[in-house]
């Protein structure tokens, strides 16, 4: 692993972890204001969540 | 003063005691020693050769092997025990040769079948001459050098050996919990489905099982399928999800067996999905993808290779994301038991035992966690290729 | 990726399809079906249960729901029959009255005529009796007269003042 092999995985998993933490700020969000929708919330919550995780992860093997 | 100080020898007698205590800990607790650990080596030795010690052992406790080895020491003179058993090599080199594992003596021994040697390399299986010799290739030829299989003096840590592989069908460790696992789920599931003959309430283990079975029905397949179609998909996503979250779980425990950090094992339940999902989709779904309705025409001919790709991309995050989830639950669990004999004082130990055991608790979380993901996505995408038109 | 294809394990891989396969159609049979069965079964009861109990409960608000019909109609027809009867007394209580009415209409009448008949008679009679009486009174005063002529007249006007024409 290179030095710019390193940052750059450091760059996604920032990228990644502030894509994931509003994701799930907006969803808590949601979920108080409407808390009988939680279910779907939750589900279109884990789903954006596990695509951003995915491009991820994706990116970090590739670097 | 004086008090500190015999205190501070004190502690320092102590220490060495409870390291040893540690280090046996250590090897119960997360199982295979590798065996490329240099001989005579002490652990106390130098934080250098240690931090290299726990970056191999880290590194072969995620890799598949083809022996079945609970824990290792080395004797004083300097040779290495394993305590387990060997298992069944299958390769296959103009012919099925099969043969024990105890044969390679974990990468320290030849193994001659039919005129063939055989030695392993980094837990490969390499076709080498009677003494064992690995020959590296061209391709690095600043590192090109000859050495022997037992893995003295490895310089090179990337060299691809130029020796012939011979297809292996081993079955390895990995391969026996895949096995062993499907027996448990199939005893398991058999007994509970036989409840049900007898009366219609579950009873035993059932009483566990059903709800986590109405689970996968009602929050997984049902919301993501359809009530109509979801039938056809129950099989599938209850195997995988009682699959995926048993070999998780069987992989925190000390046995030391990890079958879903190996990428062909997602690879191969990725592949299952994408299977079920291309033979599945109706009209409206391949309509979605070569002519996305509703947008102009050069549109739809810049969205088809996208959403073509988007079809493999989908099975192919699933594989990664399974695999590494796991993989980096274990480098990071590893990691910080590691730590306990890096850090060499009272502060560090039981730190990094604290935070071993929160991130054990987190781990048991994503072991769940992982497979429900699974399965979602895997149910979301048997979804979008079986749902009908709405416009 | 690099490491990630040199990592991958083709006798793994093949293993691990071969062996998930088979455990899935073997849990198809063994396992899934019949829990899924059992379970969508029971559904099935409890629903069935559910929707018997309902329509019982339907079928329970019928039955009061007709008995208090029934129990309207009946009091309806007491009512009707009640009344009735009432209207019948008072017809055959006014048709008797009217027959008595008339009876006794009838009656005096019959009295009025009887009455009138005796006053005939009675007037017949007197008549009869005034003429004997006067012929006698005659006959007395024809022989007083005969006498004494002052004697006659008083005499006749004595016998007028006695006789009263009833």
């Amino acid at each position: 692993m290179t030095i710019p092999n390193i940052v750059g995985a450091g760059l996604i998993v920032i990228g990644a972890g502030l894509g994931i933490g509003r994701i799930g700020g907006q969803a808590m969000e949601a979920i108080a204001r409407q808390p009988e929708a939680s279910g779907k919330i939750q589900t279109a919550m884990l789903i954006a969540a596990a695509l951003i995780e995915g491009i991820g992860f994706a990116a970090l093997f590739a670097a | 003063m004086h008090q500190f100080f015999r205190t501070h020898s004190c502690s320092d007698m102590r220490y060495s005691i409870l390291s040893k205590i540690l280090v046996t800990v250590f090897v119960l607790f997360t199982g295979i020693v590798s065996a490329q650990s240099h001989e005579g080596e002490e652990v106390e030795t130098g934080a250098h050769d240690l931090k290299t010690e726990i970056k191999e052992y880290i590194d072969h406790h995620l890799l598949d092997s083809h022996d079945f080895s609970l824990f290792s020491y080395t004797t004083d003179e300097g040779e290495h025990k394993y305590i387990g058993f060997p298992l069944p090599v299958i390769l296959w080199d103009n012919g099925l040769k099969i043969f024990s594992s105890s044969q390679l003596k974990h990468g320290e021994g030849v193994a001659e079948v039919d005129g063939n040697y055989y030695a392993l390399y980094h837990n490969k299986i390499y076709k080498t001459d009677a003494e064992g010799t690995i020959k590296f290739g061209a391709q690095h030829d600043e590192d090109t050098h000859s050495e022997d299989a037992f893995g003295e003096n490895l310089v090179v840590e990337d060299a691809h050996p130029s020796n012939e592989r011979p297809l292996d069908f081993s079955i390895t460790k990995n391969v026996v919990f895949i096995a062993l696992v499907g027996l448990l789920m199939f005893l398991m599931f058999r007994s509970v489905a036989s409840n049900y003959k007898k009366s219609n309430m579950p009873k035993g283990l059932g009483r566990g099982l059903e709800p986590l079975v109405m689970f996968v029905r009602d929050e997984i397949a049902i919301p993501n399928i359809g009530e109509h179609k979801y039938k056809k998909y129950m099989s599938y996503l209850l195997t995988v999800f009682f699959f995926v979250w048993i070999i998780n779980l069987l992989g925190l425990t000390p046995l030391g067996v990890n079958v879903t950090n190996n990428i062909a094992v997602t690879f191969a339940l990725a592949l299952i999905t994408y299977f079920i999902t291309t033979f599945s989709g109706n009209k409206n779904y391949w309509k979605h993808i070569f002519w996305m309705p509703g947008v102009p025409v050069p549109m739809k001919i810049i969205l088809a290779p996208i959403e073509l790709l988007g079809t493999f991309i989908k099975p192919f995050s699933l594989m990664i994301r399974l695999y590494a989830n796991i993989t980096a639950g274990h480098v990071v669990l590893m990691s910080i038991i590691g730590l306990m004999f890096i850090f060499k004082n009272w502060i560090g130990s039981p730190l990094s035992f604290v935070l071993a055991f929160t991130l054990s608790l987190l781990e048991l979380l994503v072991a769940a966690l992982q497979a429900y993901i699974f399965t979602m996505l895997s149910a979301l995408y048997f979804g979008m290729a079986t749902e009908e038109d709405h416009h | 990726m690099e490491k990630l294809l040199e990592q991958f394990s083709l006798g793994l891989f093949v293993w691990q399809l071969v062996l998930f396969i088979g455990l899935l159609l073997l849990l198809r049979k063994f396992a899934w079906k019949p829990i899924l069965n059992a379970v969508e079964k029971r559904e099935e009861g409890i629903k069935g249960a559910l929707e018997a109990a309902e329509a019982a409960k339907k079928e329970m608000q019928n039955v009061t729901a007709d008995s208090e019909k029934l129990l309207k109609e009946a009091r309806a027809e007491r009512d009707a029959l009640l009344k009735e009867a009432r209207e019948i007394k008072e017809s055959i209580i006014s048709e008797a009255k009217e027959h008595a009415q008339v009876e006794g209409d009838k009656m005096i009448k019959q009295a009025q005529a009887t009455i009138e008949a005796e006053k005939k008679a009675a007037v017949a009679d007197i008549k009869a009796q005034v003429a004997n009486l006067s012929l006698e009174i005659a006959e007395k005063v024809i022989k007083e007269e005969l006498s004494n002529k002052d004697k006659q007249l008083k005499l006749v006007d004595d016998m007028l003042g006695n006789i009263k024409l009833n």
